[in-house]
């Protein structure tokens, strides 16, 4: 065992990147949560914009178009969700299941001629200046577009929930649906938007992994992280800075297992693994302190 | 004469199985305070709902100071110039009173400057409100606040008002009529909604009265006796509760420096509450919402679990029993929240009568359910309280209101408890209802069972109390005999007029 071969810088800095899809797919969620949707498709919209993402990069070269498609891809899945859900009245959770189970089968069967073949690279963006700051530099600034992109996202949700008025009409949709209504807004107009945000965020965290993290397509690369993201948004309380604290935690003790387990500790590989589940989960039930949406996963209609 | 304010002609809408309203035509006078009376079922929502453009009109037409008015939505009437108060608060409880009012208007300012017009509001009219609380901590008093200030910031014409004063005490009513006055004086008309006739005789100038959603009549208040208006909303002769000279009977509940922490962050702290009750009569007890009127009930009924001497009953100590055991010993609770805390929403009648009927009716036999029994529980419920339903296979979701009431409070009162401690029995309920429900809880008074009512209502509780006491920050004030208590004494025993700034609008 030799801890000493794990360089804490590099760690930090591969931590913001592990973090990065299971951020967007959250801060995504947190959204349709906070219009008072619960989606438990994040799994499929995230693969689905992983495979939609990879073949758009393939055939046109370019990871950025991408990335667009990614978000679309997911942003349309989502849509049925949506219109499933909103228009026709179903159970959310069901709905939100099959979601799940669909996109993982499409994604399976559009991918089938992709298998094997390696993405186009993606260009690191050092930031001018700030990234030839000691530590500070390799860990924060020295990173692809995409990670700054979901910590803009993080900032840019905090700061409409917060302040603007169609972020106040949000939270008073997935607080009180009746209420919401009564005072004139179209609360199922806001609920498909805010679905079809949450479909392009897990989208795009999706594609991070096909596009960065593991550069190729492969069955069930998501592996789960969607299922993360959606426990992080319960966990983190539907605050986003909360958020980005869940994810970067479970990001780091992924990372940080990998290098045990790299370095040799004596310990079986499947304690290591479980390590960043257990320590996300436990870290954030400690801090957890707000409550659901008032009106979090309750159909509306409007009846009179 | 005049162009009116707001002429409604012709108004129908029809829902499947049922005419909501059928041919209304009115006028509303600029700066009059026009009352709207009907029962529960007659109308009346659905009718100011077509106002405030919730609901389109099947036929008829509104013209707004002379012009032609179809609101599209909420957003297009209060563009016009109409606002409404809704009776079920429509408030967001996670947010602040801030943000609550921005969410009803228009074109907001920024948060800092709707928290300085909220201010000056509030003082203008005597209706003291913190911008920055959060809703869910208030009162239902200062909840109702937020909803009048909401309107207010918008300068409406016509500000529509959906039984404003179900919730409140005297010195809020007193207040709120102070505010009504002053808004009619600086020209603004209000259609208030309302089944108190004493409080429309007392408020407004001109009142039209709805049945089975057709105008039967229009009235001037003013000239018109309480009873008379009653007769013309119920379309026959109304049942005034008849209370009966009781014998003093033997103490049967005892309460000893019963105490109990708040149960939740919002709630009220229960402190050194001594009392005795006695079989045959009725204790009311009065208070402003949120001084411990629900966590007494709680205690009461076994929801909150106290020291086992601290509440006897009997000669027995029962503090620690939880409510099935209370329930066995005679001991039944009606708490104030029908949907959700009494009754169970989603669920038939039957099922919700089986929720606390169990163990006094033997509902159940070795752990299974006596389906048989329960309906014929639920329908001799239905049958004895004149709950209008189509049967007890109906959710309780499906009854209005006071038909719920009715059932809930039924339900309890057909299990011939010993004691009975009920929280707003006449909530939101209308007149001929409420007369039904009061009379019934003086039957049960007079059959020899001790009843306790918690009520906001000063006027029930002084029509059927034979005993007041009055609930304040948790702690309860000595009973009095309520024959010949003066609304001043009454004022003094609810501990002042609590933050509310009387001085302001008495002159």
């Amino acid at each position: 065992m030799d801890l000493s071969s794990i360089n804490p810088i590099l760690l930090l800095a591969s931590l913001m990147v592990a973090a990065t899809p299971i951020l967007l797919a959250a801060i995504g969620e947190l959204v349709v949560e906070r219009a008072g949707v619960l989606n438990l498709g994040v799994e499929g919209m995230m693969i689905t914009g992983a495979v939609c993402g990879f073949i758009v990069a393939i055939s046109t070269g370019s990871p950025w178009l991408g990335f667009a498609g990614a978000a679309l891809g997911g942003a349309l899945l989502a849509l049925i969700f949506g219109v499933l859900t909103q228009v026709l009245l179903s159970n959310q959770v069901a709905t939100g299941l099959a979601l799940t189970l669909f996109g993982l089968g499409l994604a399976a069967l559009l991918g089938q001629g992709y298998v094997g073949i390696k993405a186009p690279p993606v260009a690191k963006f050092p930031i001018p200046l700030l990234s030839d700051l000691p530590v500070i530099g390799p860990v924060l600034f020295r990173h692809d577009p995409i990670v700054y992109l979901g910590i803009t996202i993080i900032a840019a949700t905090s700061a409409f929930l917060r302040y603007s008025r169609a972020g106040l009409i949000l939270r008073a949709v997935g607080e009180n649906h009746e209420a919401a209504h009564a005072l004139g807004y179209h609360v199922i107009r806001v609920r498909l938007l805010a679905i079809m945000f949450g479909g392009a965020c897990a989208g795009l965290g999706g594609a991070y992994l096909g596009l960065v993290r593991v550069p190729q397509w492969t069955e069930g690369v998501t592996a789960g992280a969607g299922w993360i993201a959606l426990a992080i948004v319960v966990f983190a309380s539907w605050r986003p800075w909360r958020l980005l604290l869940g994810a970067y935690l479970f990001g780091g003790v992924t990372v940080l297992q990998l290098n045990l387990q790299a370095a040799g500790v004596a310990l079986p590989v499947s304690y290591l693994s479980m390590a960043p589940y257990l320590a996300t989960i436990l870290v954030l039930v400690m801090m957890r302190s707000g409550r659901a949406p008032g009106s979090l996963g309750q159909s509306f209609h409007a009846s009179r | 004469m005049n162009i009116p304010l707001l002429r409604l002609t012709g108004l129908t809408k029809a829902y499947p199985g049922v005419v909501a309203n059928k041919d209304v035509s009115f006028d509303i006078q600029p700066g009059e305070i026009h009352a709207l009376l009907g029962e529960n079922g007659a109308g009346k929502s659905t009718l100011v709902k077509t106002i405030y453009g919730l609901v389109k009109p099947d036929a008829g037409q509104m013209q707004l100071k002379g012009a032609v008015f179809e609101p599209a939505d909420p957003r297009a009437a209060r563009a016009a110039g109409v606002a409404m108060v809704f009776q079920h608060f429509s408030l967001f409880d996670a947010m602040n009173v801030a943000e609550n009012i921005a969410l009803g208007m228009e074109n907001p300012p920024p948060q800092r400057e709707i928290a300085a017009q909220v201010r000056q509001v509030s003082d203008q009219y005597g209706l003291p409100l913190d911008p920055t609380r959060i809703v869910g901590e208030l009162s239902a008093g200062e909840r109702q606040r937020v909803e009048i200030i909401r309107c207010l910031l918008q300068d409406p014409k016509l500000l529509i008002m959906d039984e404003p004063t179900s919730v409140l005490t005297p010195q809020e009513v007193s207040i709120l009529f102070e505010t009504l006055r002053k808004l009619r004086d600086a020209g603004t008309a209000i259609l208030y909604i309302s089944h108190k006739l004493e409080e429309i005789r007392a408020l407004c100038d001109a009142a039209t009265v709805l049945r089975l959603g057709q105008v039967v009549g229009t009235c001037d208040p003013r000239a018109t006796s309480a009873r008379d208006m009653a007769e013309l909303m119920v379309g026959s002769s109304l049942h005034v509760p008849h209370k009966a000279v009781r014998p003093e009977g033997e103490v049967i509940l005892t309460l000893q420096k019963l105490s109990a922490k708040a149960p939740h962050r919002f709630g009220t702290a229960l402190r050194d509450i001594d009392l005795t009750v006695r079989r045959g009569e009725v204790l009311g007890i009065g208070g402003v919402a949120g001084n411990g009127q629900d966590e007494l009930v709680a205690a009461l009924s076994g929801e909150i679990r106290t020291r086992r001497d601290m509440l006897m009953m009997q000669g027995k100590s029962i503090g620690h029993l939880a409510p099935n055991a209370r329930r066995r010993l005679g001991l039944l609770a009606a708490p104030e929240e029908r949907m959700g805390h009494a009754a169970a929403p989603d669920m038939t009648l039957t099922e919700n009568a089986l929720l606390t009927a169990v163990t006094r009716q033997g509902l159940t036999s070795r752990g299974f359910v006596r389906w048989s029994k329960a309906r014929d529980y639920a329908s001799a419920v239905i049958k004895g309280f004149d709950v209008r339903t189509p049967g007890p296979a109906n959710t309780a979701r499906s009854l209005s209101g006071g038909n719920l009431q009715k059932f809930v409070i039924g339900r309890e009162i057909m299990q011939n408890p010993v004691v009975f401690v009920v929280n707003q029995p006449t909530w939101g309920v209308d007149a001929s209802a409420a007369a039904a429900i009061r009379q019934a809880l003086l039957d049960l008074a007079d059959q020899g069972a001790a009843v306790i009512c918690i009520s906001q209502d000063l006027d029930e509780l002084m029509e059927i109390s034979d005993r007041f006491a009055a609930l304040n920050g948790g702690r309860l004030s000595a009973p009095r005999p309520a024959q010949g208590l003066s609304v001043e004494q009454i004022g003094m025993m609810l501990g002042g007029a609590h933050d509310m700034e009387v001085a302001d609008v008495e002159g």
